[in-house]
């Protein structure tokens, strides 16, 4: 018992202050690109060239971040002449077609559906469900539960019944062999429900975007409200966008 | 015996005709030898050739690594019951891969449930349009008093999916089997036909938690197929980063086996540590599970003083901290009496099994990559060495304990090597040797990770074989729950913490 309380007084509270005090990330972290849409084609083109994940446009000088796994390569052609990523882990989106950016995000508290801030804003119980997920979405969606975040003190958990829960939040893209278990455990979940699309994966494949293994994209299954990007997102993407949307 | 096998050493290329290539009896006589005589298994795979279909075996023992192949029909004598359960997994993923059938195959299950690659007719009699995998037998114990449990593919937790079917006499697990497949997504299928600039992102996919483990794979093979030479300061970091990586890792399973006995204090303090490990990758890389940090030639992100500094930092910060909380869970008499004489798998059965990695080190297998067939700064570090070893939960628990320690140590004495990268290197195709051959094999957080290449006459890949550690290891967390408790499963499992999307690709 002893070692308990000395455990205890030697870690003491090491949960984070956001989103009242806003957080640094290091400066290596990539978020949110900045795009120099002045930038010139060629450049542009040669990102095009190298990006692994097909997530940029050169005609338009956008990247869709639905795509893209934030690998940062594109960062190193001509110095960042193109696109630079920022520190800002605030990704969170309502809408597909605003994750093609050309550098900013729409206000996602804004776009939120505002029935469902009423309904779940005070408690929002979450089922998580892994179609084909790396482990690396689901371990860093895990994490919220560690002191550092401590997601049930704004009211949301996640729970092990799709039947306790208000919405589904998927990772991976959704395998051919998962497609069955992810429709049933959306069929599970009382309704009103939500549906989350975490990761690239979930939005576009991600990774295994062309394999005929995966679905690939979680839209053309079951109708998403509210996508969050990354490769994994980062913890402090997924807890903004939860709060952003139904807060 | 070893006339046959061709003695091959880890990450280096050799031409595809250099392989021996025997008939099937002289295949199946000297893998049988070698197995039986203390000898493992680290690939071994199926592919098509010029309308033949060939077999290839890597496999190890004291001796080094060595390397065979052979031509078969649609059929082949199966070694699995005849000579070594080591054969097991193997032989079904080639029947699924392939069509190719190992005749006399204890239990011929598919592994992933997929269509076969060549087209042939299925040896399983699937109907892949059909939706639901599952719809296959599974090993039954009859009798009365007999009932069945079957978990998953959801789980409860925020985990991966996959199925679990227990056969119990009461609260007594007789026989768990474990089926796996949910997570296909059809990776080495994918890996020939795709252009190059996406191999680092799918591999470091493979497994997320193993990002660093199958990237280096990836690249190591990559470096020796196209001749690139890796300097010693990106050496440094892929090492450092690799441990960080078994840090993570170990230290969030110790985390969660906490949490599994109710101990509630460790559970929360080791989860917020993982999370300190996580971020020093993130120092390195930009992102936390080390995506986008090595790359073929070396690495994406030099390590400069500021990185140095930061790391060194954290570790003289965490130590004593991760010193007391292991103090804190391993003297805990509540936990010492879960831990204990639970799950045992022993070392004859380990052995016969092929476990590898912390899961083989509990039981006394001491094998480790990083010591057999180093790369990277491997050869220059000093090896670890495990001193509980009954092949129990606790056993598990305490070579996770001593390796965070020892990673620690050999993290801090990388950071002491003064060279740094010369400069960042980006993913860049790269011409590949034609018609060659190459294996690759480093020790992830799990154990012993592994691919293979086959180049074709024009430099392609042709044939991508990859290994994650679970693919040996799932049957050692199946033995373990023999004759247990099933409420010791979560137990169990936690303790090996196995790869459902590694095994599936
Ligand atoms: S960071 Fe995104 S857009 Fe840039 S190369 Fe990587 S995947 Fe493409
Ligand atoms: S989005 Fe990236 S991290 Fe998430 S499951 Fe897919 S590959 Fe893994």
């Amino acid at each position: 018992m002893l070692k308990v309380f000395k455990n205890k007084l030697e870690q003491g509270c090491k949960t984070s202050a956001y989103p009242k005090v806003p957080i640094n990330l290091y400066h290596r972290f990539r978020g949110l690109p900045v795009i120099d849409s002045n930038c010139s084609s060629d450049v542009v083109r040669q990102c095009a060239v190298i990006c692994p994940q097909e997530a940029i446009d050169v005609s338009a000088r956008t990247i869709d971040l639905g795509r893209c796994t934030f690998c940062g390569q594109c960062e190193t052609v001509a110095n960042g002449a193109f696109v630079k990523f920022s520190q800002n882990f605030e990704l969170g989106a309502a809408n597909r077609s605003d994750l093609i950016t050309g550098g900013s995000l729409p206000a996602l508290a804004d776009h939120a559906k505002q029935h469902f801030k009423k309904l779940f804003g005070r408690s929002l119980q979450l089922r998580q469900v892994s179609a084909a997920g790396c482990n690396s979405c689901e371990a860093d969606t895990n994490v919220l539960n560690t002191p550092f975040f401590d997601l049930s003190r704004f009211g949301i958990d996640f729970v092990a019944s799709p039947r306790h829960a208000d919405g589904i939040h998927v990772t991976g893209p959704i395998s051919r062999n998962m497609r069955q278990a992810l429709l049933d455990t959306y069929e599970a979940v009382p309704a009103p429900k939500v549906v989350i699309a975490s990761g690239c994966c979930s939005i576009s494949g991600g990774p295994f975007y062309g394999s005929d293994e995966v679905v690939g994209d979680l839209n053309s299954l079951l109708p998403v409200d509210l996508y969050i990007p990354g490769c994994p997102p980062h913890p402090l993407t997924t807890l903004h966008a939860l709060l952003q949307y139904f807060k | 015996m070893d006339n046959y096998l061709l003695q091959i050493h880890n990450g280096q290329v050799i031409p595809r005709a250099d392989i021996p290539q025997v008939p099937y009896d002289v295949f199946y006589t000297e893998l049988s030898a070698f197995v039986k005589n203390e000898g493992f298994i680290v690939q071994y795979f199926a592919y098509q050739e010029e309308n033949a279909n060939r077999l290839l075996a890597v496999v190890r023992n004291s001796a080094g690594l060595f390397v065979i192949g052979t031509e078969t029909g649609r059929t082949f004598k199966s070694l699995t019951g005849a000579v070594s359960e080591k054969f097991h997994m193997f032989e079904r993923e080639i029947a699924e891969q392939y069509g190719l059938k190992p005749d006399g195959h204890p239990w011929l299950k598919m592994v992933r449930y997929h269509k076969n690659y060549s087209g042939e007719e299925d040896v399983f009699g699937n109907n892949y349009s059909a939706e639901i995998p599952g719809n296959y037998p599974y090993f039954k114990v009859d009798g009365q008093a007999i009932h069945e449990v079957a978990v998953g593919p959801v789980h409860a937790g925020i985990i991966e999916p996959g199925h679990f079917r227990f056969q119990c006499a009461g609260e007594e697990v007789l026989h768990l089997e474990i089926q796996l497949g949910y997570q296909h997504r059809g990776i080495e299928k994918m890996m020939p036909t795709m252009p190059q600039k996406r191999f680092p992102i799918i591999c470091e996919t493979i497994a997320g938690d193993t990002t660093i483990g199958h990237n280096l794979c990836l690249c190591q093979a990559m470096e020796s197929l196209s001749g690139k030479n890796v300097d010693k300061g990106a050496k440094i970091v892929r090492s450092i980063a690799l441990e960080l990586e078994r840090i993570c890792n170990h230290i969030g399973d110790l985390g969660a086996l906490s949490g599994d006995v109710a101990f509630n204090p460790p559970a929360a303090y080791f989860g917020r540590l993982r999370g300190e490990f996580l971020n020093l990758l993130q120092v390195l890389s930009g992102n936390r599970f080390g995506r986008g940090l090595v790359r073929p030639g070396g690495v994406a992100h030099v390590m400069g003083d500021e990185q140095r500094q930061l790391i060194r930092a954290k570790l003289a910060e965490t130590t004593p901290e991760i010193e007391h909380v292991c103090d804190l869970l391993f003297t805990a008499h509540t936990v010492l009496a879960r831990f204990e004489h639970t799950g045992t798998v022993k070392h004859e059965m380990a052995k016969d099994l092929g476990l590898v990695g912390y899961a083989g080190r509990a039981c006394n297998i001491g094998y480790d990559a990083r010591v057999s067939f180093p790369t990277e700064m491997y050869g220059e570090l000093p090896p670890n060495s495990n001193h509980v070893t009954q092949g129990d939960v606790l056993s598990r628990a305490t070579v996770r304990r001593e390796e965070i320690m020892h990673s620690l140590k050999i993290i801090n004495m990388l950071l002491d090597k003064p060279e740094t990268t010369a400069a960042p290197v980006q993913m860049e195709d790269c011409a590949l040797k034609p018609d060659s051959f190459v294996v690759t094999i480093n020790e992830g957080w799990r154990g012993e990770v592994s691919h293979c290449v086959l180049t074709d006459s024009s430099g392609k890949v042709q044939r991508y074989k990859i290994k994650d550690p679970s693919f040996h290891n799932w049957t050692g967390l199946a033995m373990s729950l023999r004759n247990q408790e099933i409420s010791d499963f979560p137990l169990c499992n936690k303790s090996y913490n196995l790869s459902y999307c590694g095994f599936d690709l």
